[in-house]
């Protein structure tokens, strides 16, 4: 696509850099400051270089909050997008019944997250909960604040409970823009219902599905709320995830640099596996083409 | 039988997804007596005085008010900013261009706990804790790149010929961006409204860290009553089942856009 060249433009971009400057770029120039220094009081700071870095890369427990962080977020993903297309594909394409899906299913992504936990809590206690008492009458122990698998498996059906829907919705949407001449075309080859799938719905799906990637590994890599009202990060450590960890150190023990330099890691790590996703997509893509 | 078979499974999975949150709403009909006495798929003696309580007590529904001041300013400024931008992004080459879009694009991606700290501090300096602005200034941290995003792309999908045609006729940019263009992509700004609301009344974190009393979010309202009185699940549910009212309005409002509006397409 052919653009005006203008370097004009600028002035229209300007609001909104100076918006994005003072609510990220001052605040992170903040924590680039903190995670070179050692903060005794105020007038009491010494420039340390890289130590706090290597205090925190060498800690143990951000490895293991990491490593529970990227299997936490791998499940995610393989359990909500194929979920997700599958519910998209079962929809109704129009009609009171499609209304009535896409309402119900952006409900759960209106509730504040922490609403979320309490919701899971009472869902799934043993003695109030639906959930949690179906599951013990079945004979079957179940109870998230003291097995560590029990709470994991909680917090997933929780995670999966409150995004697959954005999956869905974004697929669906991805499903109304294929116009009905291919299905046509496809029923006069004698396509299989497979066929359709891998040939067209999938192809043309492919641009929202990035965006259901990208956003889903996002929110579920910066995940903090809901496990926290949930599990509070326990049993012992078992569901605390980076961002648990983080707030824990920042504001927990207040370690300014350490949770400064923890920060930055964070923040890089999340962009490194983005831009990763983003440049496999587009080379699917373009394979397509 | 196919048909039917398909609109089982969809079905049964629609009333999975709204199980647990007709469980807080059968809570919240229920004193706590009720609820700890027995389970029951209904409430046997439903009783509206979990919602009393909410709307007879100022320190809880302030909260509700709070939350729906800074969310509707955050959503202003939002989409004030991003309709130019967005529309510089979506017309024009400049120096840079794909640079700032994929650097305001991380802004999206920075965890809100990396930005606790140095938030309090910044808005420390300018006087703003615990106002509704702070929020809302905190919030465009990931909902601006957001709507600078989805707008785009909604302005990507209006040909170019209809800026041209304009100038040509005599308008000037500012008349044409507002009478001509914004109503072009009336469906757009609906729909990343939709989203701005939504990541903005979710958000806790940043809102909860950054108010303490004047403009505290209804979320945060929860987490400190219930600590505060122990555990009153019937009072808990209520507030969670308020919580989601504003929200399914909204969806209510939106249905007939949120299919489309979703497909924003390209990335």
């Amino acid at each position: 696509m052919n653009k005006w060249e203008n370097n004009r433009a600028w002035f229209l971009i300007l609001p909104v850099f100076i918006i994005v400057a003072f609510s990220a770029v001052i605040p992170l120039m903040t924590v680039v400051n903190y995670s070179v220094q050692d903060i005794f009081g105020p007038g009491q700071r010494f420039f340390i270089g890289t130590e706090w870095f290597k205090e925190v890369l060498s800690d143990s427990r951000l490895h293991e909050a990491l490593w529970r962080q990227l299997l936490f977020s791998g499940l995610v993903l393989l359990i909500e997008m194929p979920l997700g297309i599958a519910i998209a594909l079962m929809m109704p394409k129009k009609g009171w019944g499609s209304s009535a899906c896409l309402v119900v299913l952006a409900l759960p992504l209106l509730i504040p997250w922490n609403v979320i936990g309490t919701i899971w809590i009472i869902f799934t206690r043993p003695d109030i909960g639906l959930f949690g008492a179906t599951i013990n009458g079945l004979g079957i122990p179940f109870d998230h604040t003291a097995s560590p698998i029990d709470a994991w498996i909680t917090v997933m059906l929780m995670e999966v409970w409150h995004w697959t829907p954005l999956v869905a919705l974004l697929a669906y949407a991805g499903l109304r823009a294929i116009p009905e001449a291919y299905y046509q075309a496809a029923k006069i080859d004698g396509a299989s219902a497979w066929a359709i799938f891998r040939y067209i719905q999938l192809p043309k799906m492919r641009g929202v599905l990035t965006i259901a990637l990208l956003l889903r590994f996002m929110d579920s890599f910066l995940i903090y709320a809901e496990p926290f009202v949930l599990t509070g990060g326990g049993p012992g450590n078992s569901t605390t995830f980076l961002s648990i960890y983080l707030v824990k150190v920042a504001v927990g023990q207040f370690d300014l640099g350490p949770a400064a330099a923890f920060s930055l890691i964070y923040f890089l790590i999340v962009l490194l596996f983005c831009w990763l996703f983003y440049q496999a997509l587009q080379a699917v893509g373009t394979g397509d083409k | 039988m196919k048909i039917r078979k398909r609109y089982f499974v969809l079905t049964l999975y629609l009333v999975v997804l709204f199980l647990p949150i007709y469980w807080m709403l059968n809570m919240s009909l229920r004193t706590n007596a009720e609820i700890l006495g027995s389970l029951a798929m209904y409430p046997e003696h439903p009783t509206l005085e979990n919602y009393m309580k909410i709307f007879g007590d100022p320190s809880w529904y302030s909260g509700y008010i709070n939350s729906i001041i800074y969310v509707t300013m955050n959503m202003v400024i939002s989409l004030v900013t991003a309709l130019p931008a967005a529309y510089a992004f979506s017309r024009f080459r400049f120096i840079g261009d794909k640079h700032v879009f994929f650097w305001l694009l991380t802004n999206r991606m920075a965890p809100p706990a990396v930005f606790l700290l140095p938030f309090f501090q910044l808005y420390s300096t300018f006087n703003l804790i615990d106002t509704h602005i702070a929020v809302a200034l905190a919030h465009c941290l990931f909902n601006v790149p957001l709507a600078v995003w989805i707008l785009e792309g909604f302005m990507s999908g209006v040909p170019r010929e209809i800026d041209e045609t304009a100038f040509i006729d005599g308008y000037s940019f500012p008349h044409f961006f507002l009478r001509v263009f914004i109503p072009l992509i009336r469906a757009g700004i609906g729909v990343t409204a939709f989203f701005c609301f939504m990541f903005s009344w979710v958000e806790l974190l940043l809102a909860r860290t950054l108010t303490t009393t004047s403009a505290k979010p209804i979320a945060a309202t929860m987490t400190r009553t219930v600590s505060a009185t122990g555990l009153d699940w019937g009072l808990l549910a209520a507030a969670g089942i308020l919580t989601i009212v504003p929200g399914a309005l909204v969806i209510w409002f939106v249905r007939n856009h949120l299919a489309k509006g979703f497909a924003l397409g390209r990335v």
